[in-house]
Formats: structure tokens, C-alpha cells, sequence
């Protein structure tokens, strides 16, 4: 047996370690499709109760739209259930190719390549177009798909503090020798939900010479006037060079993901990336449904509109309350409470009232930045974001940190 | 050596701390506490090199090595002609 106790052992110690950091990861099953109301059972085996949902990357409320749902029957029922091969083998469908052109002209750019995700895409991208010659010059809080994609990439890398401008300059400058400098960046950060200044990006790419990433995961579909992303809302659609986002999140929150950008960038993944080449094509229902997806956004931004108005009210709700909050314009919401286990109580009692909503602490936020992420979704209706505002403010009240500063929570409850 | 070692905490301080952080020394961890990450890394690796034309193979520049200042004037201090 090659699994021997000794094996076992090293594990469970390894296990046992992250437990007692109280970072055991726990998953709470849902029994229903994915909406505003389901139903979890947490923990596993207790009864099965109904929440209303606050952290789902369901932005548009499109994940059990009727719509999307028929749409993706259909292809089930005229493309079948899989390919059983990746895409350049045999795994090339009519529907693959026609949703990269949908992706090409809804986000404004050349060329589109699909991924089985977005973690996909950038895991792939870089190692495609750069080589060790090249510099990768990130924002210090992308995501962590982007940091596995750049660890995959013989490129150099360096990074700037979180959305200074001044801080990328000068890096700007200090590897102006490179053949080739890419600079990349979250358009909206899913962590703090403010939004990438790509509007100077682009300008200081342009100045130096550099070519621009931007993962657009938490805005494709409703950042921006029409929906189109980030590069949409800072007015510089046609001048990323490139953008990698999914379907996983408000496309209808199945799965998939893609590059897309300049013709030759797109060209180079489709020889050389490698999650492209070696692995299975995305399942004909889901482009069925991603398709379907793109006709509702583009035929009405009723649903990009009402997320705003949403989000809105959910911010003024808790800021009114007394909340700290991080500023944006997106739909995450981050409510500080900056001490780890203050975190975890709170979302406890949260959901002891029947809202789901998560705490986040280090590592996956930086050190005494603990908080709870909400996520609002067109989906919701204020009923719903009153009920779940009330709750907060009764359990605001009970840890006593309503009305309190930064400064005033830490000294209440540490770091 | 204190010179260099205030050059090389300034220098930390100024291009990784942010407003609100705590104040750092000499012996605060800088990569396994998380304010400096792996990849950041490479921007103290050119200010050594440039500010003590020095030359550190890149096996050397490990993130053990740079997790402090006293490390990093360690390191620096072997390669110093």
C-alpha cells in the first residue's frame, strides 16, 4: 500500500494545523438553483433553511433565468452532451466559434478564444505571448488565477501598489529596457469592488510602450453604460489589448471563460496556451446557454440598470446604518470589521437570520482586513435587501460597532 | 551597516508599506508576513543591484533571504567587492 499511515499522518497533521488556524475551508450545500432565495443546509446534516443569498457572483441574476435555461435545453437536445475532445482535435462546434464572435463584438476587441474558465485563460495566456525576455508588471491585489498564470510564465515580474498610478510609472520606467512590458490589472478588484483607473492606464501604456491586460470576470455584463466592462465605464473600449473574463459569474454563472483582444494575442493562445490545447472543449450546453445569455444583454440593459439602483440602495442602506465600507461602483460591497474572528461571528449570526453572506480574512484578504463581501444581483428585490439590511444593523447593534471608525473596531476587537 | 540597513528599510518602507500599515524594523518578516509577496520581490532585487553595483545570482535572491532587512544587509554584504 503505498498510501501508508506515515502518509496519512503528515496530512492529517497538515489538516489539523489549518483548523486550528480556524481557516478550514467547510462547503454548506444548497438545495436549489441558484437565486436571491435557496435553500442551504449548514452545517452538513442540519435542517435545510432558507436565506436569502448576498455573496453569489450572480450579478445579473441570470444563472436560473427561464430563458437561459430553454436555451441551454435546446443545445443539449440539437449539439449533445460532450465533445470528448479538445478544441483543435475535434471539439470545435458551429456554436463555439459563433459565441467567440459574440464575445469579439460585445466587448468591442478583434479576436476571441474560449477556456474551459477564466482560471483557464489565465493560466494560459502569458506563457503563450511572453517569453523571458518580457516583464509582467501587475497590480499588487489581482486575482489569484492571474498570479498561478504569471508563476506559469518564464516572463519577469514585478508589481505596483494597489491602483497607484505613480507607482506603475515608476516601474515603467525602471524595466523600460524590456522587449516586452505587460502591464495587468483586475478591472474590478473581487476583493474590495473598486475599479481599475484604465483610462490612465491606457494612457501610461501608450507612453511607455506597453501592452495592458485587464481580467474583467466581475464586470463583463453590467460595468459600464451598456454592460460592456470596465473599459466600457473609463471610455477606452478598442484600446485594451487584452481582456480575459468568464462565464462563471454574471453570464448565466455556469462556466468558461476566454481571452480576447488583438487578433494576433488570440492567435498565439490558440497555438500555444496550454489549458487551451490540453484540455476538453467547453460543454455545447453551456455555449447554448452563454449565447442565449448575450441575446438578453443585448437586447435590453434592464438588468445591468436595476443592479445598479440595487446596489445603490444596499450601499446607502449601510452606510446610513453606520458601516464602514470600501468605496466603488461595483456590486461587491465589502463591510469592514478588520478582526478575523469578528468576521466569522458576524456572518454566523448573519445567517442565524437567514442571510448568507461570507467572512473573508487573511490570506485571502491582506492581514486585519477581515470583512464580509456582499454581492448584490439584479436579482434581488428590495424586500430582499431590506430584510437582509435589517439583519445586519441587529447584529451591527450586537457587536456594538455601528457608527464606529476604523480606528474605533480595531480597538474594540484588535487586528 | 546601519547606513545600509536604514537605506535598505527606507527603501522597503517606501515601495511596499501602505498608509495604515504597522511600522516595520530590522527583523520584521517581510515575505512570510505577507507585506511583500514573491513576486514584488524583483523591484529589491534592481534597487540592491543598482544601489550597491552588485550582482546577486538569482538562486541567492530566495524569499528566506529577503524576508528581513538584517538578511537582506547579509546577503548584500557578500557580494560587496
Amino acid at each position: 500500500m503505498s498510501f501508508s499511515e506515515k502518509i496519512r499522518g503528515l496530512y492529517q497533521t497538515q489538516l489539523g494545523e489549518i483548523r486550528n488556524a480556524g481557516i478550514y475551508k467547510e462547503e454548506r450545500f444548497i438545495h436549489s438553483s441558484q437565486a436571491a432565495d435557496i435553500e442551504v443546509e449548514f452545517p452538513t446534516g442540519a435542517e435545510v433553511k432558507k436565506v436569502i443569498n448576498m455573496c453569489a457572483n450572480n450579478y445579473l441574476g441570470l444563472s436560473s433565468h427561464p430563458e437561459v435555461i430553454k436555451a441551454a435545453h435546446a443545445g443539449l437536445d440539437t449539439r449533445g452532451y460532450g465533445m470528448s475532445s479538445v478544441r483543435f482535435i475535434c471539439g470545435t462546434q458551429d456554436i463555439h466559434r459563433e459565441l467567440e464572435n459574440r464575445v469579439t463584438e460585445f466587448l468591442g476587441t478583434e479576436d476571441t478564444i474560449l477556456f474551459p474558465s477564466c482560471m483557464d485563460a489565465n493560466a494560459g495566456v502569458f506563457e503563450a505571448i511572453l517569453t523571458s525576455e518580457d516583464i509582467m508588471i501587475s497590480d499588487r491585489l489581482v486575482h489569484a488565477s492571474i498570479i498561478d498564470g504569471m508563476r506559469l510564465c518564464s516572463a519577469q515580474h514585478d508589481t505596483f501598489k494597489h491602483s497607484n498610478m505613480e507607482h506603475l510609472e515608476e516601474k515603467l520606467l525602471l524595466h523600460a529596457d524590456k522587449r516586452i512590458k505587460l502591464v495587468i490589472t483586475d478591472g474590478v478588484f473581487s476583493m474590495d469592488g473598486d475599479l481599475a483607473k484604465l483610462d490612465i492606464m491606457v494612457e501610461l501604456c501608450n507612453k511607455y510602450d506597453a501592452m495592458l491586460l485587464v481580467d474583467d470576470s466581475h464586470s463583463t455584463g453590467f460595468i459600464g453604460k451598456t454592460g460592456r466592462g470596465t473599459h466600457e465605464h473609463c471610455n477606452v473600449m478598442g484600446q485594451i489589448d487584452i481582456i480575459t473574463t468568464t462565464f462563471g459569474k454574471a453570464l448565466g454563472g455556469a462556466s468558461g471563460g476566454c481571452v480576447s483582444g488583438r487578433k494576433e494575442i488570440v492567435d498565439m493562445c490558440r497555438q500555444k496556451a496550454r489549458p487551451y490545447l490540453f484540455s476538453n472543449t467547453i460543454a455545447p450546453v453551456i455555449v447554448s446557454g452563454v449565447l442565449k445569455v448575450f441575446d438578453i444583454l443585448s437586447a435590453s440593459t434592464e438588468r445591468r440598470d436595476k443592479l445598479e439602483k440595487n446596489t445603490a440602495y444596499w450601499r446607502k442602506g449601510l452606510t446610513e446604518a453606520g458601516f464602514v465600507l470600501k468605496e466603488g461602483d461595483s456590486p461587491i460591497i465589502p463591510v469592514m470589521l478588520f478582526n478575523a474572528k469578528l468576521s466569522q461571528d458576524f456572518s454566523r449570526d448573519l445567517f442565524s437570520r437567514g442571510i448568507y453572506a461570507i467572512g473573508f480574512f487573511f490570506p485571502v484578504v491582506p492581514n486585519g482586513q477581515a470583512r464580509i463581501r456582499t454581492q448584490i444581483s439584479a436579482g434581488h428585490e428590495i424586500h430582499h435587501l431590506d430584510k437582509a439590511l435589517a439583519a445586519f444593523i441587529e447584529v451591527g447593534k450586537k457587536y456594538g460597532i455601528l457608527g464606529l471608525t476604523k480606528e474605533q473596531i480595531v480597538a474594540k476587537y484588535g487586528l | 551597516m546601519d547606513d545600509m540597513k536604514d537605506l535598505v528599510l527606507n527603501y522597503v518602507i517606501k515601495e511596499y508599506m501602505e498608509d495604515g500599515d504597522e511600522e516595520i524594523t530590522y527583523d520584521t518578516p517581510l515575505i512570510s508576513s505577507g507585506y511583500v509577496d514573491s513576486f514584488s520581490m524583483v523591484s529589491l532585487l534592481v534597487f540592491l543591484e543598482n544601489k550597491f553595483t552588485i550582482k546577486i545570482p538569482p538562486e541567492k535572491a530566495t524569499p528566506e533571504a529577503f524576508d528581513n532587512v538584517n538578511s537582506i544587509v547579509a546577503l548584500v554584504k557578500q557580494y560587496l567587492k
